[in-house]
């Protein structure tokens, strides 16, 4: 049954194959963040330049990223979850985290603050007082990097946010979504800086908090374990890995610029 | 309304400039969702046939499934085809996650129904009509179902149009099981997407009157063909 | 073992038909030969429609029996027959697609069926509307393919429902020189029909129907000159009978 399934699927694969599809490549499993920021299509062109590797980029949240490598379904990851990736790595999904390269988040708002915390310093202050004023704020509530970022910033708050209340919505989306949304109902929300910067739908969204150490927002680069799964493209993983933690791929994260502004900045060691 | 007109300036400057990754993403979109709804046809109508003509145990449930899973959403479809393809899965060894073979497997999962459903109808419709004469000649179970399907071609075709709209404009399904991966699955509905969640809404929105574009365009194609055709054949 | 020449005689031993409980037709018995033409007569309702069908093994008679030929069945009775029905189902394709549709069933190699299909055309006058589709035929015209068809399959029998009721007169009266062909090549032919003009013309015998009985199988010119049922009377005085 599963031979057959098999060449019917070999069959497909023929009716579908693009041109070229032999060609070399490694899927790695990254973030809506960083896709959408535009910083791949910076850096992938440098590396298949320089090694013919092509990297396939699904971006997804980190939860479903790191879901991904454990099931093999990736061969590398670039995600931005510390405990998440600890996690994973002590499993025995994934090899050798690095860390690669870091930006912040930062808290957007409405022009009109109705919490009052535009050009604050300190995160948890306020959402402390976003959550006093039961202003509108929109989470994107779906186990991602930026998801997980932010609850532990309600934490610090003190502000138990399970049991919110009407001015809390979970939205169960990405990134960009998030925005739209959050500028559809002026609500506040947590957003990374590279999605903030390219994206366009702000309407009267602008920075309200920024620059707090607890927005710092480390992103990782980790190996799919081999071991787990015979089909995970050792070799040419590796070679992403170390160029990306190398010296020329922290030159490339630190050229990537929108609107001359750096959006992320090479932390490897 | 600025978005709107920029979203139609934008669409109608992608498509006078042939922009090529453009380009690049409708013909993906168009081989993807016309296999699909080819390899669809190619299983659904004998099998629309078969349920029409033939009686056997469980034909009233199957045919309840079918018009049922019309509706499926592509959501479901896509994750159960990514768990099927998953190199954790039991078809990993295919290596075809992430490719456009996997979201040709979903898109057809998808378009299935539709055509075995619709096609049922039409065969039975005609067998109401034919069905003593063909008796009559002694024609063959399975010579009932060619000579129907042939003659049923025009009402066929409309039903295998259904599935390449649905196709063609699902998400759910290629987002998952493609990845919506630059230049290798990134179809119109999943950039689309992923433009409005960039923020960038009069571009999604000039992709889509695109997309609206291409679809009409086929539909129309087909009504004038099969007008003609059904006036010349009666 | 060679097949016999004709399929022929068709026996009906005690035939019915109910639906429901409800009896159609009832205790027929009677005996077609080769050679005769058959036309059942009988007043609406009678069951002349259901009767064509049983002959032809269309429907299955809830009682009794269907016999060709002694104990011949299947396929190659199958093979023997052809019906013509009030409303002809041609297929939706060329007119001299249809009859080769007919001799690919019937097994005739593919280099042979444009000319047999041709010369079958021909014979009903539709040479020149082979290449039509059929589904744009006038009625009589449809009706004739429907005839040039069964004429492809050379039956022994041909069964005909109501084949002109539907035509105007000069259309009727092509479809009767078809019947009269076929007649005259040999093929058993049984028709019903309404009109008694067309019976008188065409009849070498009548079954008469009522209410799902037999009431007469006669010669036609006995039949037509005096009929022994009251009910036969009635209906060639053109009363109401049912």
């Amino acid at each position: 049954m599963k031979r057959l399934l098999l060449a019917v699927l070999a069959v497909f694969s023929l009716a579908a194959a693009p041109a070229g599809a032999e060609d070399r490549f490694i899927t790695l499993a990254s973030t809506t963040s960083t896709e959408q920021s535009g910083l791949f299509g910076h850096l992938l062109p440098l590396f298949k330049a320089e090694t013919g590797i092509e990297v396939r980029v699904v971006a997804v949240g980190t939860g479903q990223a790191l879901k991904l490598g454990e099931r093999g379904d990736a061969d590398a990851l670039l995600v931005h979850d510390r405990a998440g990736e600890d996690k994973f790595v002590a499993e025995g999904f994934g090899l050798d985290r690095r860390d690669v390269m870091y930006n912040d988040f930062v808290v957007v708002g409405p022009s009109a603050d109705p919490a009052g915390v535009k050009g604050g310093k300190d995160a948890a202050e306020a959402f402390k007082k976003i959550a006093a004023a039961k202003a509108p704020f929109a989470s994107r509530g779906d186990d991602s990097g930026t998801h997980r970022s932010e609850l532990r910033l309600w934490k610090k708050a003190g502000v138990d946010v399970k049991a919110g209340g009407e001015w809390y919505r979970e939205l169960g989306s990405g990134m960009g979504p998030t925005l739209n949304t959050a500028a559809g109902m002026n609500a506040y929300a947590l957003a990374d800086r590279g999605t903030w910067a390219s994206f366009k739908n702000r309407q009267s969204l602008a920075i309200v908090v920024e620059g707090d150490r607890a927005l710092f927002n480390p992103y990782g680069s980790i190996l799919v374990n081999p071991e787990k799964h015979k089909a995970v493209k050792a070799a040419d993983s590796k070679a992403w890995h170390l160029w990306l933690s190398g010296p020329k791929g922290q030159a490339a994260i630190a050229a990537f610029k929108i609107g001359g502004e750096q959006l992320f900045f090479g932390d490897a060691r | 309304m600025s978005d709107l007109s920029q979203a139609l300036s934008l669409a109608l400057e992608l498509v006078v400039t042939l922009d090529p990754q453009m380009l690049g993403i409708v013909r993906l979109s168009v081989l993807v969702s016309g296999s699909a709804v080819l390899l669809a046809a190619l299983i659904g109508l004998p099998l629309g046939a078969v349920l029409a003509l033939s009686a056997f145990p469980g034909r009233g449930a199957l045919v309840v499934m079918l018009n049922a899973f019309m509706g499926l959403p592509p959501v479901v479809v896509g994750l159960g085809v990514y768990l099927l393809l998953s190199r954790a899965g039991p078809l990993g060894e295919a290596g075809l996650l992430f490719t456009p073979a996997a979201m040709v497997v979903a898109q057809t999962l998808l378009v299935l129904p539709i055509v075995a459903a619709l096609s049922r109808q039409v065969v039975a419709d005609l067998w109401e009509e034919y069905g003593e004469q063909l008796r009559s000649l002694g024609v063959s179970g399975l010579g009932r179902m060619a000579t129907l399907l042939w003659d049923g071609r025009f009402s066929l075709l409309t039903a295998v149009l259904a599935g390449f709209g649905r196709a063609a404009a699902e998400v759910g399904a290629v987002m998952i099981v493609g990845g919506n991966i630059k230049g290798v699955t990134r179809t119109m509905t999943t950039t689309i997407a992923l433009e409005t969640s960039k923020g960038d809404l009069a571009l999604a929105l000039g992709l889509g009157l695109i997309l609206i574009a291409l679809v009409t365009g086929v539909n129309a194609a087909v009504f004038l063909v099969g007008q003609w055709a059904r006036r010349r054949m009666g | 073992m060679r097949a016999p020449d004709t399929i022929l005689p068709l026996e009906l031993e005690r035939v019915g038909f109910a639906v429901g409980g409800r009896p159609l037709l009832d205790d027929i018995t009677l005996r077609l030969e080769a050679g005769v033409r058959t036309i059942i007569l009988g007043p609406n309702g009678a069951g002349k429609s259901l009767l064509l069908r049983l002959c032809h093994g269309l429907l299955a008679p809830s009682d009794g029996s269907v016999r060709w030929h002694g104990a011949m069945a299947g396929e190659p009775v199958r093979r023997r027959q052809a019906m013509v029905f009030q409303r002809p189902v041609l297929l939706r394709r060329s007119a001299v697609a249809n009859v080769r549709y007919v001799l690919a069933l019937g097994g005739v190699p593919w280099r042979r069926r444009g000319a047999l299909a041709m010369e079958a055309l021909e014979r009903f006058g539709l040479a020149a509307l082979a290449q039509r589709p059929a589904r744009v035929l006038s009625g009589g015209e449809q009706q004739r393919l429907a005839l040039a068809r069964a004429w492809a399959a050379g039956p022994d029998v041909l069964f005909l429902d109501e084949p002109t009721s539907a035509l105007d007169p000069a259309a009727a009266l092509s479809v009767e020189m078809a019947v009269q062909e076929f007649h005259a090549s040999g093929t058993k032919i049984v028709m019903t029909t309404h009109d008694l003009g067309q019976a008188r013309r065409l009849a070498d015998e009548v079954v008469f129907l009522s209410r799902g009985r037999l009431v007469e199988l006669a010669p036609a010119v006995e039949f037509f000159k005096g009929p022994a049922s009251p009910q036969a009377r009635a209906f060639l005085a053109g009363e109401l009978v049912c």
